[in-house]
């Protein structure tokens, strides 16, 4: 790259930024508009997290590969009783052995 | 007692740190092969802080898309952080302006988990405990990328040694630490279903922000508990 591509890159990364840090303060700027939160926005704001991160699953389960959809489903049970190191080791030896012993 | 909230946060973020440290590494090794310096992809990180976001930025640069669209995507990919901010305006209404801007700057989703999930059991959040949860995984993150940049070749294919399952169990993760929230389930199924239909018919990234409405607006239309709900406590660590 030269001088002038690299400085082009900077502004992009830098308007990306601020992209970014609109949307964390963005939904502030909202919030302090209103005086009470209504009790529907409440229960959608409830369910915000589980959505966003729902969508962040269930596409990598279906359009992964059947080593990573086990490796997931294996993870997925241990989660139920451990925390999230132990999914992230017990779905990493899953699928690193399917990848070995399959040939994938 | 501000030391103790820094170091009880700090302590909490640790297992973030430790999960996170991969994807830091393999941001900046991607960032390399993409045709970034190992400053632009540690400028990146320093400015950003957002892990998916970065990796679809260095994807759409490598591919040469107008820059505008790259800002879009990035926006995109980051628009739940919106319904994040909204959320946990709740529980830091006692912040200082200043205070509110690095707490907001540092909102990234286990930060954002673990708020809610302190909120819920009924402990303060102070701004010290949410700046030691966030040091202990912004100041390795940076560090990270660094690694993953300099030593960009040595990782390789993240395929080969199982790096691209990590992230998705991750989110797992997180979303089975919500289990016990009113509508979890429907909103979990709904959102699942909507993202996967998106990601079919429109395509990365808006399957994201479709998803989650779809999730959210039906919770929105559910009943509403009748009674104040009871304090509920997660098992789960994130």
């Amino acid at each position: 790259m030269d001088q002038s591509e690299h400085l082009h890159l900077i502004y992009i990364i830098l308007a990306a930024a601020l992209a970014t840090f609109l949307t964390r303060i963005g939904g502030y700027v909202m919030m302090m508009q209103m005086t009470r939160i209504p009790p529907r926005m409440e229960a959608a704001l409830n369910a915000v997290p589980a959505a966003v991160l729902s969508t962040l699953v269930a596409p990598a389960f279906v359009y992964g590969g059947w080593d990573v959809a086990a490796s997931m489903l294996v993870a997925f049970f241990v989660g139920l009783r451990f925390s999230s190191l132990w999914m992230l080791l017990a779905g990493w030896l899953v699928v690193m052995a399917i990848r070995h012993f399959a040939g994938l | 007692m501000t030391k103790d909230d820094f170091w009880q946060g700090v302590r909490g973020g640790f297992p973030v740190m430790v999960s996170a440290s991969p994807f830091g590494a393999l941001f900046g090794a991607l960032a390399v092969d993409n045709g970034f310096s190992v400053f632009d992809a540690v400028f990146m990180s320093i400015t950003l802080y957002a892990g998916a976001s970065q990796m679809v930025g260095i994807e759409l640069f490598g591919n040469k898309v107008q820059p505008w669209l790259i800002v879009l995507s990035i926006f995109a990919v980051n628009f739940r952080h919106i319904l994040y901010s909204a959320s946990i305006t709740r529980h830091v209404r006692h912040f200082s302006p200043v205070q509110k801007i690095v707490t907001f700057f540092l909102l990234v989703d286990p930060q954002y988990a673990e708020t809610e999930k302190r909120a819920e059991r009924g402990e303060p959040i102070t701004f010290f405990w949410y700046l030691g949860f966030a040091m202990i995984i912004y100041v390795p993150w940076q560090f990270m990328t660094f690694l993953g940049a300099y030593f960009g070749q040595m990782i390789g294919d993240p395929r080969a040694i199982g790096l691209d399952v990590l992230l998705p169990i991750y989110f797992m993760s997180l979303v089975l630490g919500f289990r016990k929230r009113d509508n979890w389930l429907p909103v979990v199924a709904v959102s699942s279903v909507a993202s996967v239909a998106a990601m079919h018919i429109v395509g990365s990234p808006w399957h994201v922000s479709i998803g989650a409405l779809a999730g959210i607006l039906l919770a929105a239309c559910l009943p509403l508990p009748r009674q104040p709900e009871a304090p509920v406590t997660l098992e789960n660590e994130v």
